[in-house]
């Protein structure tokens, strides 16, 4: 485990991977035509709701999170016209309430988590050497859940159903009494469509790390993106559950009558802030730390160097997520909270700076000791730095209790989130499309729109945001719709909304150069960037296998560090979907495993699924009819398609090829 | 991608499937049991939150009768034992004995399903009495729910090894299915004393 760094010794001196010296076969032209076929998804339109293959849902994932995007955006651009200036009858307060609601919910749940899963659904298995994510099928379902509960959110607020309680949702504001209707249970419910899609890729993206990684890519070579993409995973599995409970515990006090929140028959409306931000406080880094391994794999590429303290960045990313369950109860300094509690979670607050700044100062180090190379990737994690910085330093504010106190529900709080959340993910998220673009489609974008882009999104993104510090500090509150001309706040705020109009043409730009780049991109190659991870191994876009044989590595730069002979993996099957699974710690071979084909039914499992989920907002007995499609589409899936006819072999069992448990690892009987 | 002269590392003689914490199901199972092992701890620790907040505990209504739960407790205890038989016989690849097991533990599971329709009219309370019910009734619905699905899970899998043709990776679909079941049986123990006990200690 202990990490060397083969990057600094010259190439002759390099720890050489036993290998063995045969050489491949000369069937490689047979064996790319067989694994292409096997690996092939269907095509038509029927095809389309089948699909396994990780790019395939990674594409569809990353687009349908940037259309969720561009409409959380538009709905911010109304709140800005809205508050541009004082008495603006622009919006009414109730159609304000659900579009702040509606911006809130949908760009955390629908925009930010799932778009930096999508980035890993589509990255991960490329970078670590594998075919396809572990259990593809349940990455379409995944898909699915996640697309259909965008879905029934948008159309819900197109029916004047749109939540309206903001998107923490605090009762009794929520409870039945104050929120009669069903705008509240649409919350409740989208919530969970999306926990389930994001739970599931948690645990795709584990197995396929932990299982699945190339031989060679020992622990202590797993490259920073897939460590924050685990280290994100596992906060996920320990995050969301507690959002899932809460939001359930909410539905049930709204529909069936439990007293939960209720405090007149001994439940607790605080229950519902500590489950809340259990959940939303980890939320944070859950979007932060995949951001973070974006910006340390631009970083090392763009300085043509390895990660400097890579040992320290993978242990802060580590100690980050633990940290970040012990930091939920500063979002509730304001309630009355022990004295004594507040100051741990003040402690906490601050403290969690310091794993934060050890990335920030290795960072620094890396492109200090290369040759930084500034492209449209490297420009937005440069910007990162100077944003992020500031909305990190506003949260050292506000972790100290009088501080809060004073700033709480004002618009202090906004500019700080906004600082963090898109300085600190939206910032790197760019700086990987514009990084990963030519992997996925084989073309550039325009480094001049990029640039145009860039400056005018800095820009206004600054002048939209900065403003709002002095407008929380002069006691501006949140989410009201309007503000009395003799508050004074009318300039800020018309800065502000010029900041913002400034930001939706800069999107407008990226969309433009992203839609014009398709086919006028100039050709990436395999390697555009001359970058060292496996992604950059194979062609561009990869072929549906990702690898005809995959590669094995000896650094943690393998495009970087690998000697000219290293050896590549050859005898999995072409004839089925075989994929190799190795051991946890060293990544070596252990035993091949045949993947699923594509599939209907994770599709049709979705559909049953989210029948069951919108039929139980109307009536408890939704749960109890919807559990039987949702049964029958399980069977469905779990039902081999074609018994016998692939994979291991069929009854009567001659002679056994699985091994005995606890057998020597790797040994066939 | 066709480097003809790459030096190559043969993986064509490793087995096509492995049991036990080798295979990826089994690593995807632990995924879900350390999901839903969160969600059963906060419900918990949402139970002693609210009993923080209640004077008296339970408030106005006697604690759950002890009978069917603890009955449960014991029939769940005891179905470990079939539950480790299909285990072992799918290990060993034989398929008589995975038959006759997978069908008694799914005896076992309609058993316990049953009981815990007992269990639910003798908490001598309603989930909408107050905030005491709601969480007991919440605990045990969601420990339900597992127990459903992974009897209507084992059913699954009982009518494929049933009618087959089999392969012989199912049979570690069925060693994983049992690593399930002791996540289903051994989350009642906790959740037995937290709604059966608890109440009882002052």
């Amino acid at each position: 485990m202990t990490p060397s760094a083969p990057s600094e010794r010259p190439p002759d001196e390099r720890q050489r991977e036993e290998r063995p010296d045969r050489v491949l076969p000369p069937v490689v032209d047979q064996d790319a035509a067989d694994v292409e076929r096997v690996w092939t998804e269907p095509r038509g339109f029927f095809g389309w709701f089948t699909h396994v293959n990780h790019k395939s849902i990674g594409r569809r994932y990353i687009i349908t999170a940037f259309v969720f995007f561009g409409l959380a955006g538009i709905l911010a651009a109304l709140m800005r016209l809205q508050l541009s200036r004082a008495d603006n009858s622009f919006l009414g307060p109730d159609l304000y309430n659900q579009i702040f609601t509606m911006h809130g919910t949908t760009m955390m749940f629908l925009f930010a988590v799932p778009v930096m899963e999508a980035i890993g659904i589509y990255v991960v298995p490329l970078m670590v050497g594998a075919r396809n994510i572990a259990f593809p099928r349940l990455n379409a379902f995944s898909y699915w859940m996640y697309l259909f509960g965008g879905i029934f959110l948008f159309t819900m607020f197109l029916l004047n159903t749109g939540p309206d309680v903001g998107w923490f949702a605090y009762v009794p504001l929520a409870g039945p009494q104050y929120t009669p209707g069903k705008r509240a249970d649409v919350w409740a419910q989208l919530i969970t469509f999306t926990e389930v899609a994001a739970l599931a890729v948690s645990v795709e993206i584990i197995v396929t790390v932990f299982k699945m990684r190339t031989p060679g890519m020992s622990l202590n070579r797993v490259p920073i993106f897939v460590w924050a993409q685990v280290v994100t995973a596992f906060m996920v599995i320990f995050a969301m559950p507690s959002i899932m409970i809460a939001s359930t515990c909410l539905i049930l006090d709204r529909l069936v009558g439990t007293h939960f929140y209720n405090q007149a028959e001994g439940g607790d409306p605080l229950l519902w802030q500590h489950l809340f931000w259990f959940f939303g406080h980890p939320e944070v880094y859950i979007i932060f730390i995949p951001a973070t391994g974006m910006v340390s794999t631009i970083v090392t590429t763009f300085s043509k160097r390895h990660m400097f303290g890579y040992l320290a960045v993978a242990l802060s990313l580590v100690t980050t997520a633990f940290m970040g369950f012990g930091l939920w109860v500063h979002h509730m300094f304001a309630t009355g909270l022990p004295q004594l509690g507040a100051n741990f979670f003040t402690g906490a607050s601050i403290i969690i700076a310091i794993p934060t700044g050890i990335q920030i100062f290795c960072w620094i180090a890396t492109m200090w000791g290369g040759r930084v190379w500034v492209r449209a990737p490297m420009l937005w994690a440069l910007g990162f730095f100077g944003v992020f910085i500031i909305g990190g330093l506003t949260g050292v504010f506000l972790a100290a209790v009088p501080l809060d106190w004073q700033l709480h529900d004002t618009f202090f709080v906004v500019a700080h989130f906004h600082y963090v959340l898109i300085g600190g993910a939206v910032f790197p998220l760019f700086g990987a499309i514009y990084y990963w673009y030519p992997k996925i489609t084989g073309r550039l974008m325009s480094e001049r729109l990029a640039s145009v882009h860039f400056w005018l999104f800095f820009i206004g993104f600054n002048m939209t945001f900065f403003p709002m510090h002095k407008l929380g500090l002069d006691g501006m509150p949140r989410r009201v719709y309007t503000y009395p001309p003799e508050t004074g706040w009318s300039t800020l705020n018309m800065v502000a909304s010029t900041g913002a109009l400034l930001m939706f043409v800069a999107v407008a730009i990226f969309v433009y150069n992203a839609i014009a780049s398709l086919s006028a991109g100039e050709e990436a190659g395999d390697n555009p960037w001359d970058a060292g991870t496996l992604e950059w191994a194979t062609s561009s876009p990869p072929p549906n296998c990702n690898f005809l044989y995959p590669p094995t590595v000896a650094g943690r730069e393998p495009l970087w560090d690998n000697p000219p002979d290293q050896p590549v993996v050859v005898g999995l099957r072409t004839d089925v979907r075989d994929v190799l699974v190795t051991h946890v710690l060293d990544a070596t071979p252990d035993h091949r495993v045949e993947f699923p084909e594509p599939s209907v039914w994770p599709f049709l499992t979705a559909l049953a699924t989210t029948g069951l989920f919108i039929g139980s907002i109307f009536t408890p007995w939704g749960v109890v009819y919807g559990a039987i499609p949702l049964f029958l589409t399980l069977a469905g899936w779990f039902w081999p398609k074609r018994l016998g006819e692939t994979g291991t072999q069929t009854w009567p069992i001659v002679a056994r090829t699985l091994p005995k448990a606890g057998e020597a690892p790797g040994e066939a009987a | 991608m066709t480097r003809r002269s790459a030096p190559a590392l043969d993986v064509s003689h490793l087995a096509p499937g492995a049991f036990g914490h080798r295979s990826l199901l089994w690593w995807g199972t632990m995924g879900m049991i350390l999901i839903e092992g969160t969600a059963f701890g906060l419900m918990i620790a949402a139970y002693f939150y609210l009993r923080l907040r209640n004077d008296t505990w339970p408030p106005n209504v006697p604690p759950p009768d002890l009978k069917w739960g603890t009955l449960n407790l014991i029939v769940l205890l005891v179905s470990a034992v079939p539950n480790e038989l299909a285990k072992k016989a799918a290990e060993r690849i034989d398929l008589g004995a995975v038959r006759l097991w997978l069908v008694v533990c799914l005896v076992f599971g309609v058993g316990f399903n049953v009981i815990r329709a007992f269990e639910f009219s003798t908490l001598n309370c309603l989930w909408s009495t107050n905030a005491y019910g709601s969480v007991v009734w919440m605990l045990l619905g969601l420990h339900t729910v597992h127990i459903a699905t992974d009897v209507l899970d084992t059913g699954v899998l009982t009518a494929l090894i049933f009618t087959g043709p089999i392969e012989e990776k199912r049979f570690v679909d069925v060693s994983e299915n049992a690593m399930y079941w002791y996540f289903v049986v051994l989350t009642w123990i906790p959740i037995y004393a937290v709604i059966y006990i608890a109440p009882r200690l002052t």
